[in-house]
């Protein structure tokens, strides 16, 4: 099995969001990098697969300079080589999806996986998009994945609205993981060590060929509308839930 | 039918969900005169009524028997056909798992630009729609301009209103090459959990309880002010991790993002990621111990106090209001 494993690189996920002077996107100083949490489930299920039926486990990540350190991190965790699409330009999903299904055409695979979505700009297409443009199949937001090797197929467990929902497909298909999955392993001081010396690959876009006029522009970035200062009610328990039964009937009307 | 938007929505046993009529009504607002449903199934034909009384001019139903059960590849073959066909300007999907599996296929058979989730949608003067949405899991707002020529969107469920009006849908029929579409992914099962009554994300209100709740048997408070307020209920991440509630109640960044008319945040202490998934809710109601705890400086009224007490107080005032009503 050959899988590629599809990396986003995305501020920590305690990071308080500043606006940048642009307007349109967000202030960077300070921001600590992290693996986008869903992506951590793939690269996990990506090397229980190995585990289980030998092969390669490939990271590809789009983006600037900084990406290389999450790159290395899920070599750290146990993935054998990293392909960098190096890059300053801002990209949309679909965009950032061409290019990772570029480097797929030419690497050829098995199986692609990557996270639900990214928490970041929170879009969920980069997956979908992928298969679209490898023309295979696709399963989204997966709570459990079991391969037959022997009928190329699939058996996925995908999470609805208070629901699961099974899904069959032959792969190669692209598989987006969903927290539950799996635990995310760390990485040991041995496996660090050795990450040091895997081979990280760059490519250009433009080797690639993916122009860089995106399909969906930001053109502004604003702060959630702030909530007036909460009214708080202290004292004996059962005035101060009637207080409160009393404000949400009579003052917000949603009672 | 060439300005039109094509409203992409999923019926069971002719059933719709509550976004479905969300996305017709905010579709109807947008262009008036220019909507067109699609649905899917055996059964498609039926939401007809309801379809139309809620914003669609037009419906295409794909009644035949392949779209019984969903396949990613086949819909989105389908939808791509329709579209050649009826040459839509917008598309819109509902931001459901079935939705965001959908949208970004057709969007990339199309070769058009999504964007997911959207919380607003308006119309500039020249047609082109502009979108907001949520990004950081609701810690920033962007908008989104969409260039390519079809302009898709998803739209998140609890945010538009509805509209009922006497209108009626014309049914529409768009001749589908079914030797064209490949099924390759497809649902074989579906399992639904009965222990949630309300979905989350659609529910109007939502008693949410952390690691304060102490233990899994305590719980049972929460259901119980629950029944009384016809709520949802939901957690912080910790507890679903401990394992007192089903992964399916975790709340915020990593897990469901919400938008109520009113979330309790019931001894929970409002860390970063928690409120990340709350921040749609229309009013946001802390109870908590600790007056210091950062859930106060997000909400709109709050209880400082022990919930063990708070709480069934709380039950017993809604029950109170209720008998009123
Ligand atoms: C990558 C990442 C992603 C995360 N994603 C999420 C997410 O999506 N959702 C999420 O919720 N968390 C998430 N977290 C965890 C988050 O950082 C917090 O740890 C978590 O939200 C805290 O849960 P809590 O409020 O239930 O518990 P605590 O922070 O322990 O708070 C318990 C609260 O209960 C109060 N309390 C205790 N006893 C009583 C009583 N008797 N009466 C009243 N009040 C009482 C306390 O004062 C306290 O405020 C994430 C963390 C990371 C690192």
């Amino acid at each position: 099995m050959k899988i590629l494993v599809m990396v986003k690189q995305v501020p920590d996920t305690a990071t308080r969001i500043r606006m940048a002077p642009d307007g349109a996107s967000i202030a960077t100083d300070g921001i600590k990098w992290v693996i986008n949490p869903y992506d951590e489930f793939a690269i996990e299920e990506a090397l229980q697969i190995r585990e289980r039926f030998q092969g390669e486990v490939v990271v590809i990540s789009v983006g600037p300079q900084r990406v290389e350190e999450a790159i290395r991190q899920t070599l750290a965790m146990g993935a054998d080589r990293g392909i960098h699409v190096k890059t300053d330009a801002g990209l949309d999903s679909y965009q950032a999806a061409a290019a990772l299904a570029a480097v797929a055409r030419l690497e050829t695979f098995d199986l692609i996986l990557t996270g639900k979505q990214a928490v970041d700009d929170d879009a969920a297409q980069v997956g979908p998009l992928i298969s679209v443009f490898l023309e295979i199949p696709q399963v989204t937001v997966v709570l459990k994945l079991s391969i037959n090797p022997d009928t190329q197929r699939l058996v996925a467990e995908r999470e609805l609205e208070g629901a699961i929902e099974v899904v069959e497909l032959p792969y190669p298909a692209v598989v987006t993981a969903q927290r539950g999955l799996n635990e995310p392993r760390y990485p040991t001081l041995p496996n660090i060590m050795k990450a040091k010396k895997k081979e990280v690959r760059v490519e250009s876009l433009e080797a690639l060929g993916i122009d860089t006029v995106p399909k969906v522009r930001v053109t502004a970035l604003s702060e959630p509308p702030t909530r007036p200062s909460a009214k708080i009610l202290t004292g004996d328990p059962i005035e101060a839930a009637q207080q409160l039964v009393n404000l949400l009937h009579d003052e917000a009307k949603v009672l | 039918m060439a300005d039109d938007i094509l409203v992409i929505l999923q019926q069971e046993a002719g059933k719709v969900r509550r976004v479905a009529l969300e996305m017709l009504s905010l579709a109807q607002q947008l262009r008036p005169g220019q909507v067109t449903a699609v649905t899917f199934g055996p059964d498609a034909e039926s939401t007809k009524d309801v379809l139309g009384r809620y914003g669609a001019d037009r419906m295409i139903a794909l009644n035949q028997d392949v779209f019984a059960h969903y396949s990613s590849d086949g819909f989105a073959e389908a939808v791509r056909q329709i579209q050649n066909a009826v040459a839509a300007t917008a598309l819109m999907f509902p931001a459901t798992a079935w939705g965001k599996d959908l949208a970004p296929r057709v969007a990339g058979l199309l070769q058009a630009g999504l964007a997911s989730d959207c919380t607003e949608i308006r119309s500039e003067s020249n047609g082109r729609l502009v979108a907001t949405r949520p990004v950081y899991a609701g810690k920033a707002f962007a908008t989104v301009q969409i260039d390519s020529p079809v302009q898709i969107f998803s739209i998140r469920p609890n945010i538009q209103s509805v509209k009922e009006t006497n209108r009626s849908a014309e049914p529409f029929d768009c001749p589908i090459d079914l030797q064209a579409l490949s099924f390759q992914s497809k649902v074989v099962e579906v399992r639904t959990q009965a222990t949630e009554t309300v979905e989350l994300t659609e529910a109007e209100i939502i008693v949410s309880g952390g690691r304060g709740m102490k233990g899994p048997e305590n719980f049972q408070l929460l259901d119980n002010l629950a029944q009384a307020l016809g709520a949802a209920v939901g957690s912080s991440r910790p507890v679903a991790d401990e394992g007192w509630v089903p992964h399916s109640y975790h709340i915020g960044q990593t897990g469901k993002v919400v938008s109520p008319n009113v979330y309790f945040a019931i001894g929970i202490s409002g860390a970063i990621q928690h409120l990340a998934g709350i921040s749609g809710s229309k009013y946001i109601v802390a109870i908590n111990s600790d007056p210091e705890a950062p859930i106060f400086k997000a909400a709109n009224y709050g209880i400082v106090g022990n919930l063990f007490d708070v709480v069934p107080a709380v039950t017993e005032a809604v029950h109170r209001l209720k008998a009123e009503q």
